[in-house]
């Protein structure tokens, strides 16, 4: 008898997943570690999907470029929390398509330490237009030395230049010193730049 | 002086350094897991070869993609061949990307400002 309510709660919790997937129109998500073998399957799994459906070469690259900045953010940034299982490099990861729009959603937890930082910076980055993303960019990259996290500093930027749209982006409180951040990037599948 | 050579692979490039044969080559992508790592080795060797470079060091880059951990290494890379040309040495950086791959164009025009390297961009 509990055998069958478990089966039954799992197939409901399935079928109204594969539900939402189709309504939301995701076509890929993803929690748990983000390792480079990860990094790898999704980028050569989009770059398969999008050739089927013959995207213009330069959309290909931007969203692969997204994608694996995105996840590298992830693989490099979400830290060890606390109190928490293990969750260095563990994050979500989401793809979605609508009919103008490609979106990459990537959530991680960070210390609420963190938060002022990453806000201004992205604050920043989302106010500038491209010449100033460009500035910026250059900037970073005359200044800014590899971290021993093994990022340069310029993912943020880099994402919104391929994108063209301002970053969204929300922390999600857990508990008094650790939220989840969540990015999101939209790329419009209809760039007449 | 010995020279490089790293075959491509699904996420670093090919990359080969022969001061013989006067070939200086990166092409393919590149968004190693650990790109300090994989770019250590090659600065290395370029620092060293800047000792005693050849009369002209013509440096051809092809890549068709690359991540921003990399995208700071290659400028360290090119920042060495700057200094060469500080100290006297003819150096040139060819820079090719594909037709249509307006953000590959862009990035070697950037690539161009931020070091003082006769440049040339090409396409294939």
């Amino acid at each position: 008898m509990e055998k069958k309510l478990m089966n039954e709660i799992f197939h409901d919790y399935v079928f109204d997943f594969y539900r939402k997937m189709q309504i939301n129109q995701i076509h890929l998500i993803y929690e748990g570690e983000v390792t480079h073998q990860i990094t790898k399957a999704f980028t050569a799994l989009t770059e398969d999907n999008m050739a089927k459906e013959s995207e213009p070469n330069n959309l290909q690259m931007k969203v692969f470029h997204i994608i694996v900045e995105s996840l590298q953010n992830i693989s490099k940034h979400a830290q060890n929390i606390e109190g928490l299982d293990d969750t260095k490099g563990i994050g979500t990861f989401l793809i979605a398509k609508s009919t103008t729009d490609y979106f990459i959603i990537a959530g991680n937890l960070v210390h609420n330490e963190d938060i002022r930082s990453m806000v201004e910076l992205i604050d920043t980055i989302n106010i500038l237009d491209k010449d100033g993303l460009k500035r910026l960019h250059k900037e970073q990259m005359k200044l800014g030395k590899i971290s021993e996290r093994g990022g340069a500093g310029l993912g943020f930027i880099d994402i919104a230049r391929k994108s063209g749209k301002a970053l969204g982006y929300e922390f999600k409180p857990i508990t008094h010193n650790v939220s989840f951040f969540i990015l999101t990037t939209q790329i419009p599948r209809n760039n007449n730049e | 002086m010995n020279s490089i050579k790293i075959e491509a692979m699904e996420d670093t490039p090919r990359i080969v350094f022969d001061p013989e044969n006067d070939i200086f080559e990166v092409s393919g992508r590149s968004l190693p897991e650990d790109a300090a790592l994989f770019y250590e080795p090659i600065i290395d060797w370029l620092r060293n070869y800047a000792k005693n470079p050849n009369k002209i060091t013509e440096m051809h880059i092809k890549l068709n993609y690359f991540n921003t951990a990399s995208s700071k290494l290659l400028l360290d890379m090119l920042l060495i061949l700057e200094e060469m040309v500080e100290d006297g040495k003819e150096c040139i950086i060819k820079w090719y990307h594909d037709e249509e791959d307006e953000d590959m164009a862009e990035a070697g025009e950037e690539y161009a400002e931020l070091v003082d390297v006769p440049f040339s961009l090409l396409t294939y």
